[in-house]
């Protein structure tokens, strides 16, 4: 039995996504470049200007949001006050800069592709049904394959880096947005037509403000997923605290890996507490 | 004048449309239908006319395809064949841009669960069909805060529908409707998820508005109670077909087979004549709260000289008179307890209103109406023999 299936020769997937591969490099090598060199302008600068602001000012900024932000109540605020004066404090800072760069970033062109795309897919079954299992695949390859045609386009820093964190944490934006919209309710999808609404009126009017709390949460996905690519992203040089964290696995500096762990941890708290309350709130 | 006309309408949902068709013609049912061929029969060959300024109902059982006829009308469902026209004009044919116009200017619908958007604020819900049109700002408001004024919601227009009781969210989703200003009111179950109490005012407060404004209006309900006291004309539907037309004294006096006659009788003896129906909402002073004079000064606000007596839970204590609070009051008494009377007799909300006819002929009080121990409602003799009246004639017009 095992021999006949040994007969059957070898099927050349490989081969075939690697000769894609080279052929996207080969003949758009052009627009990867200009996306590379834009891309990492863009973002050096946004890091230059955060990392210009000094550090005080940044830290009552961020609480001062967290205030706000929670209807003035005071334990988010004490613990980013706390968490980023550690971070600080271990002398992280710089890192913490071109982290928040990234995932800005890698967020922000999540959702920009993330909306649109999950609005399309709850309008329509057919791009539904195509869409979904895009998006199971997308979720269920192990992070670290997306670097590598990451590296074949953009080669190494921070762009590359962007790109594998947006396609790894694009589809709960994607989701969460056709849920919300199909979760609006069948009568108020009906009395907005009984009255006329165009499509677009619909949508904007009466689907998105009824969807928005379901796409907020699915934005804070997206963000925590980012987030959590920084890491592996740094393996193609992307910087940051991943980087930091990277090198102290590759030296086995317990101590180290530890402090720049513990940073991320902080930071991802304040991130998701603060995309959460954003939600809550009216 | 002929307001809509519906000829030979037939949707079917699902797939294998044309093998369910077959079956239908075959005399099939509902049920075995779908066994066969997976295909739902929403409605079947219904064809009418509705006149202008008519308030037509559709009435039957839920499943019966009332729903879909009514989403059929203005397109919100397409049919599988059949015409329907408006004021002549065809809007099976029509095209989107054409249907939408329609929707905009001749026709609004009102929906069972107020189909109201909870983002929005009373006016801006009610500015809704106005603003889809691309009415201006100013022009849309004034409009929008004259149908609220009309239903004496204006100083809620900033609330939330959240914030608004059934009642009240309904009279914004009749509100929304008329600020279009169309000819024709859809109207959907629109009073079912109300209270009897409420429902019955709201029926009183679009027959009043009909008086005024002459729309054609139609009405969906399960409620032969409804049909009966609002409907013009009435369809009876079942199984996706209209089985008689007629105005209320037509389908009473000949059914026109075995289907109507059972669902009348069903009616007649466990809906038509409840205490529930005839009863009116309670006025109440809370025993362990309440002073004689908050007690008096309730009696002159509701111009009533008896007040029934509650506790905290609405549970049945008793009753008091003015006779008694005045004098109550005079002597400085803090609460009603002493004056409390318990002598009045109360009755379940679910009794006939024939067997509470001796107990409140007898009787100079009024009755309490207890369910679960708690006071749900007050029978007044004038308002019993008053709906007694009414409705013995529905009585005897049926046998």
């Amino acid at each position: 039995m095992s021999k006949i299936l040994d007969r059957i020769p070898s099927l050349p997937v490989a081969d075939s996504v690697e000769s894609l591969m080279d052929w996207l490099t080969g003949n758009l090598s052009g627009l990867f470049s200009f996306l590379q060199n834009g891309g990492k302008n863009a973002m050096d600068f946004i890091t230059d200007m955060l990392i210009a602001i000094p550090p005080v000012v940044f830290i009552l900024v961020i609480a001062l949001i967290a205030f706000i932000a929670t209807s003035k109540k005071f334990g988010l605020v004490i613990f980013s006050i706390i968490g980023l004066l550690f971070i600080y404090n271990q002398g992280l800072w710089e890192e913490l800069m071109n982290t928040i760069t990234l995932v800005i970033f890698s967020s922000i062109i999540a959702i920009i592709i993330g909306i649109p795309l999950g609005i399309l897919m709850s309008k329509s079954t057919v791009a539904e049904n195509i869409i979904k299992p895009i998006l199971d695949f997308m979720q269920t390859m192990p992070g670290f394959v997306y670097l590598i045609p990451a590296v074949a386009f953009f080669g190494i820093g921070v762009v590359p880096g962007v790109f594998a964190s947006v396609i790894f944490a694009l589809p709960p934006t994607v989701r969460f947005t056709n849920l919300g919209i199909r979760q609006v309710p069948r009568e108020l999808v009906e009395a907005a037509d009984s009255y006329g609404s165009t499509g677009w009126q619909k949508l904007i009017k009466v689907e998105l403000p009824l969807a928005k709390s379901t796409i907020m949460a699915g934005i804070n996905q997206t963000v925590l997923l980012s987030l959590s690519m920084v890491v592996i992203a740094s393996m193609i040089g992307a910087p940051g605290l991943g980087r930091e964290v990277l090198s102290a696995l590759q030296r086995a500096q317990v101590g180290n890996g530890f402090v720049a762990g513990l940073s991320l941890v902080i930071f991802a708290i304040i991130v998701d507490r603060l995309t959460q309350s954003l939600n809550k709130k009216k | 004048m002929e307001k809509i006309k519906v000829e030979h309408v037939t949707k079917v949902f699902g797939k294998h449309i044309n093998s369910a068709l077959k079956l239908v013609e075959q005399k099939k049912s509902k049920t075995e239908i779908l066994k066969q061929t997976g295909a739902t029969i929403g409605v079947y060959d219904a064809s009418f006319s509705v006149n202008e300024g008519e308030i037509f109902v559709i009435m039957g059982l839920s499943g019966s395809g009332k729903s879909t006829l009514v989403r059929l009308l203005n397109h919100l469902i397409e049919p599988t064949s059949g015409s329907i026209y408006i004021d002549g004009e065809n809007i099976s044919q029509m095209n989107k841009q054409q249907l939408r116009t329609i929707r905009r200017e001749k026709m609004s619908m009102v929906f069972q669960n107020f189909g109201l958007f909870p983002q929005r604020t009373v006016l801006a819900n009610t500015e809704y069909g106005l603003e889809v049109r691309g009415i201006p700002k100013e022009e849309r408001t004034k409009k929008a805060e004259a149908a609220l004024e009309n239903a004496g919601l204006l100083p809620y227009k900033d609330q939330f529908p959240s914030q608004l009781s059934g009642g009240m969210q309904q009279r914004v989703g009749l509100a929304r409707a008329l600020a279009n200003d169309p000819d024709i009111l859809l109207m959907d179950e629109a009073f079912s998820a109300l209270d009897p109490l409420i429902r019955k005012d709201m029926q009183d407060e679009l027959l009043d508005l009909q008086q005024k404004v002459r729309k054609t209006i139609i009405f969906i309900t399960h409620d032969l109670n409804e049909a009966l006291r609002i409907g013009d004309r009435i369809a009876l539907m079942k199984d996706g077909k209209i089985i008689q037309i007629g105005t209320g004294e037509d389908i009473l006096t000949n059914p026109a087979n075995d289907y109507v006659r059972t669902f009348l009788e069903d009616v007649d003896r466990s809906k038509v004549l409840t205490v529930e129906n005839a009863m009116i909402r309670p006025m109440s002073v809370n025993v362990e709260i309440d002073g004689p004079k908050v007690a008096l000064k309730r009696m002159r606000e509701e111009k009533v000289s008896v007040l029934l007596a509650v506790d905290k839970n609405r549970e049945f204590k008793g009753y008091i008179t003015a006779d008694d609070a005045l004098e109550a009051a005079r002597l400085g008494e803090k609460n009603v307890m002493r004056i409390l009377r318990t002598d009045m007799s109360t009755v379940p909300p679910d009794m006939l209103i024939q067997d509470v006819l001796g107990i409140i002929s007898e009787s100079s009080i009024p009755l309490a109406v207890v369910k679960e121990s708690k006071l749900v409602g007050v029978l007044i003799k004038g308002v019993v023999i008053q709906s007694l009246a009414s409705d013995g004639e529905e009585v005897t017009g049926n046998e």
